[in-house]
């Protein structure tokens, strides 16, 4: 990348901004001492990585004469986590890098920093109550526990486009779609229903979640459902949540899958997707089903986005005005 | 021409989009955690000049625009179209009503204005900013009034009409702010 600016040395983020992350950073770490889950750390870089199609990992080649190996940085921590559980850890949680390829926006940057949490025992509800208090301690005075709103996904999807997320109509997602503005999403999803709900979701659902506000929007689409498990009640949907600060996405919970079959199921047919995209395909983590095999104990996880967080505690519009050195300037 | 990824884009890249050139104004990528990754990109219509909203896939491909911005003089309109030429080269172009558009009402021959060509042809003009012509028509003004508070409308040279002080006299000179049309100040000979 050429570099013509003599200002490009320089951090983008206010000084200030760097005394509130170590701040933030302290806090997340007391809140987890007070509640004696371990801080630990796991390899950012792996031999494997995971296949959900919308991710693409960063490798590398390790030189092991005489044949090099391939290496993975890890886009989670997730897998290396859940073989910690599966050894009997308890539970666990970690502040680290994630890194993310092609993703570079307002709200991207492809090394950023991630803080994930796994709790042995807990159901989902009982994580959703952990991560409120949580962003509460974090946002410290600015949020109130008044400002925190749970609610369903389907509830939410039908309040705001008064469509189903769960039965794919194509022809009403059209006629919405072209009633709404969003007449591009009819080329662009097609027949793919994931996409659709990504779609409408982003352009028109999370734009109504307010300012100062904390959404846990839970029970995705069980065809959104990740590594979550499915519901018992319902399986149309799954046992995934996610948070949204100021209509940000800031996280993503699961009551999380331990069925080692069901994760290799998946895989494969997250491979399948890989393929009819035309993306190179990736081997599954054998370790981490190993783990499963072995058994990983009842447990709900989730990963938060710090630099996305640290948006809203200094209530910045980018992540550059939160990150030192961004991509560009890394 | 060259072909722009969605990682391309920025402001001011010219892009076909419709078969009409357009000119990116502002590109955003949005991808939720486990989802789709879109751009959402605001897009001005070089020919009408309107600005719209388009998402393209991420990493998706578009054609570039051969649009390019020269300066050149305004030399004269013969009723159907307005020329111009390149003062460096002599070389020169014919303009339609639709190029021209509204910049006609502020230019006067010889001047320098921007000329927008898209495939060698003449998109859009684009009037300097500011502007210095003679008023031809405009009510008498009251002697003595030098307060500019009230005005009156005043016709220039090129037939634009402007709100001006009320001490303005045909044949004066006066300076003109063309993006919002405004009466600025008098100008000494």
């Amino acid at each position: 990348m050429p570099i013509k600016d003599e200002s490009a040395w320089q951090p983008t983020c206010d000084l200030k901004y760097l005394r509130l992350r170590a701040q933030m950073l302290a806090e997340i770490r007391d809140f987890f001492k007070q509640r004696s889950v371990v801080e630990v750390e796991t390899p950012l870089m792996c031999q494997a990585t995971g296949t959900d199609p919308q991710l693409d990992s960063f490798s590398s080649l390790y030189h092991f004469s005489p044949k090099d190996r391939q290496m993975f940085l890890q886009t989670s921590p997730e897998f290396a986590m859940k073989r910690l559980l599966a050894a009997g850890s308890g539970s666990i949680f970690q502040i680290c890098k994630a890194f993310r390829n092609g993703e570079f926006g307002r709200f991207h940057n492809p090394e950023f920093s991630i803080l994930e949490w796994y709790r042995v025992g807990f159901s989902l509800p009982q994580l959703m109550d952990e991560v409120a208090e949580l962003l509460l301690k974090v946002l410290n005075v600015k949020y109130k526990a008044d400002d925190i709103y749970k609610v369903e996904y389907i509830e939410l999807f039908e309040r705001v486009t008064g469509l189903n997320p769960l039965v794919f109509c194509q022809q009403s997602y059209q006629s919405y779609a072209e009633n709404n503005a969003i007449a591009d999403a009819i080329n662009l999803c097609g027949d793919d229903h994931s996409m659709w709900l990504d779609f409408i979701f982003s352009y028109k659902v999370q734009p109504t979640l307010a300012d100062q506000s904390i959404y846990m929007v839970y029970g995705y689409p069980a065809i959104q459902s990740s590594l979550a498990r499915i519901n018992q009640q319902n399986s149309a949907v799954a046992d995934r949540f996610e948070v949204f600060v100021n209509g940000i996405e800031i996280g993503n919970g699961f009551f999380e899958l331990s069925d080692a079959v069901e994760q290799e199921k998946r895989f494969d047919k997250e491979n399948k997707q890989r393929q009819g995209k035309g993306l190179v395909l990736v081997d599954k983590d054998e370790l981490f089903l190993s783990s499963l095999r072995a058994g990983l104990p009842d447990c709900s996880g989730i990963a938060i986005g710090l630099d996305r967080l640290l948006m809203a505690v200094t209530g910045s519009s980018s992540v550059r005005e939160v990150i030192a050195f961004p991509f560009d300037r890394a | 021409m060259a072909k722009y990824s969605t990682n391309e884009f920025k402001a001011g890249l010219k892009i076909m989009l419709d078969a009409d050139p357009c000119a990116i104004i502002e590109n955003e990528f949005i991808k939720p955690g486990k989802g789709q990754a879109f751009n959402r990109v605001k897009i001005r219509n070089l020919k009408t000049g309107r600005v719209i909203e388009r998402t393209f896939k991420s990493g998706e491909s578009v054609e570039g625009a051969d649009v390019i911005d020269m300066e050149m003089q305004f030399l004269y309109s013969d009723g159907e179209f307005w020329h111009f030429m390149v003062p460096d080269t002599f070389e020169q172009y014919q303009a339609d009503e639709n190029a021209v558009a509204d910049s006609v009402k502020w230019l006067k021959d010889q001047d320098i204005c921007t000329m927008t060509l898209w495939n060698d042809s003449p998109l859009s003009v684009t009037q300097p900013n500011f502007v210095e012509l003679s008023v031809s028509e405009t009510d008498p003004g009251l002697k003595g009034d030098t307060s500019g508070g009230g005005g009156k409308p005043a016709t220039l040279e090129t037939g634009a009409v402007v709100r001006v002080p009320l001490f303005v006299q045909i044949g004066e000179m006066i300076k003109v702010d063309t993006r919002t049309g405004e009466y600025v100040s008098r100008v000494k000979e």
